[in-house]
């Protein structure tokens, strides 16, 4: 038992099994900004069909489906966080006199970014939950509506008015700026570090990240923009 | 032959007490002189108005050593791709220009004097694997293991790697994952480097974390820099080899074989 916790605390601490451990709980998030964002695209089809999406997590698995996802989740975001916090920390110690002269060859500004549009995306993250899963400082909480004989949280008029607001939709958008840029070189990145990529599926992996990240951006903007912009749902 | 004036920031730096930028003048250097060749001629000028000349690194002078380094306007071993400094030439530059000259940095290559840095923390991970165990003795048959064609040149891509530490002069975040993969990976390709392949990669690894380098974040300016080339897919492959080195390392597959607590 305790020579098993042995090794496996030598992979956390070194610098390839955190990086593994970084690329692993990236793949869970990366795969979870998909499925939100399709979800949340139901808000197009009209109310019915978000409510009965909103009802349907909200009850899946006698409700205690939504838990394990909501924990699974911030087990995700915490090891992803704190390796990549532990990383940057030591990745600065490991050059104390910087160059007078500084070049960059290839290294792209997304990938030099990632520290601070991530810290970015977790503010971001604590906002949107207060603003729409704790319902901090509004009352979208009391919002309900008749879904086939049922009463249900009224999701639809919850988001609407929740962008209805310009400065929470402005900074969902930077949000979701921050969040293609993180994407643009972490997706790609989590196959190099999981030891995927070839000479050959390199490229593809690099295409696939960047449109991925585009198609993240475009899908989750929408929303904010078709509201505050061109009073979707008014 | 032309002749270039040339303005030089040089770092000038005794062991461990603080360094600063020098402004030294650089005047009718001759265009096909080599870089070192100009450093040369700037010590020799140095000298004879009784200063201290700069100190640096050289060796072979044929690109093959990896002993010269220096950090060539930001860029390790400088501007021109897969050339080292010594292979550098001074009709790169223009009569005029700039050049800022500094050592590789990094805190796990501590700075002698000068330009000169201690890069002693390669050797200490190359020995923590970065070899195989044979039996001495009569030399054994050359073609007694058969290694297909691809499998050797690969091997030959990655030892082709000279050890110089441009990849770690280069990386953001000083990390030394190029040099540590393309010396696990050649071993770790070849049939000869088969029994040791799992303690080899924990080990290199482990000793790398050791030295205080940093961590690769992808982005690839090791490869950019590389005098010979190393490819990054090296680092694939090494982060592969590693994860499941640990895996059999968690689970101790491997040891009951051996019929106890033997292997690393």
């Amino acid at each position: 038992m305790s020579a098993v916790f042995e090794s496996l605390t030598r992979f956390y601490q070194s610098s390839i099994g955190k990086k593994t451990l970084v690329a692993l709980t990236g793949a869970m998030l990366v795969l979870f900004v998909l499925g939100h964002m399709i979800g949340n695209l139901l808000i197009f089809v009209g109310p019915h069909a978000i409510n009965e999406y909103g009802h349907f997590l909200q009850t899946v698995g006698h409700g205690m489906g939504v838990w394990v996802a909501r924990i699974g989740l911030l087990a995700a975001v915490v090891i992803h966080i704190v390796a990549t916090i532990q990383l940057t920390k030591a990745n600065r110690a490991a050059r104390e006199q910087r160059y007078g002269c500084e070049a960059t060859q290839v290294a792209s500004r997304s990938s030099r970014f990632m520290i601070w549009s991530g810290l970015t995306l977790l503010a971001f993250i604590v906002y949107h939950l207060l603003h729409f899963t704790a319902h901090a400082g509004n009352n979208y909480g009391s919002y309900m509506t008749d879904l086939d004989g049922h009463q249900v949280h009224d999701v639809y008029k919850m988001v609407i008015a929740g962008f209805s607001w310009a400065p929470a939709a402005i900074f969902y958008v930077i949000a979701m700026l921050m969040l293609c840029s993180h994407l643009s070189h972490g997706v790609s990145s989590l196959f190099q570090t999981l030891g995927l990529a070839t000479n050959k599926t390199w490229p593809i992996f690099k295409f696939v990240g960047h449109a991925y990240a585009a198609l993240i951006l475009v899908g989750n903007c929408s929303i904010p923009i078709a509201i505050w912009v061109f009073g979707y749902g008014h | 032959m032309a002749l270039l004036n040339l303005h030089l920031k040089v770092w000038r730096q005794n062991g461990s007490q603080p360094g600063h930028f020098q402004d030294i003048e650089a005047p009718e250097i001759p265009d096909h002189a080599s870089f070192l060749e100009m450093m040369d001629i700037v010590n020799e000028r140095l000298i004879a108005n009784g200063q201290d000349p700069i100190a640096f690194d050289h060796d072979c002078r044929e690109g093959i050593c990896g002993a010269c380094s220096m950090t060539i306007n930001g860029m390790p071993h400088g501007p021109e791709r897969a050339t080292t400094t010594c292979q550098l030439h001074m009709r790169k530059f223009r009569t005029g220009d700039t050049i800022w000259i500094e050592p590789f940095r990094a805190r796990s290559f501590p700075v002698v004097k000068d330009l000169m840095v201690d890069r002693g923390a390669f050797d200490r991970i190359m020995q923590a694997g970065g070899f195989v165990s044979i039996r001495t003795g009569s030399a054994p048959e050359g073609n007694s293991i058969p290694i297909g064609k691809d499998v050797a040149d690969a091997a030959m891509d990655a030892a082709a790697c000279i050890g110089c530490g441009a990849c770690v002069a280069s990386c953001k975040n000083a990390s030394a994952m190029l040099f540590v993969s393309a010396k696990v990976g050649q071993l770790n390709t070849l049939p000869q480097g088969q029994p040791e392949r799992q303690r080899r990669t924990l080990g290199m690894v482990r000793q790398m974390d050791a030295e205080g380098f940093g961590n690769c974040t992808n982005q690839y300016e090791c490869e950019a820099a590389c005098p010979k080339e190393i490819s990054v897919r090296w680092i694939t492959k090494l982060n592969r080899d590693y994860a499941v080195a640990a895996v059999k390392d968690i689970v101790g597959a491997g040891r009951q074989q051996a019929g106890g607590e033997g292997g690393d």
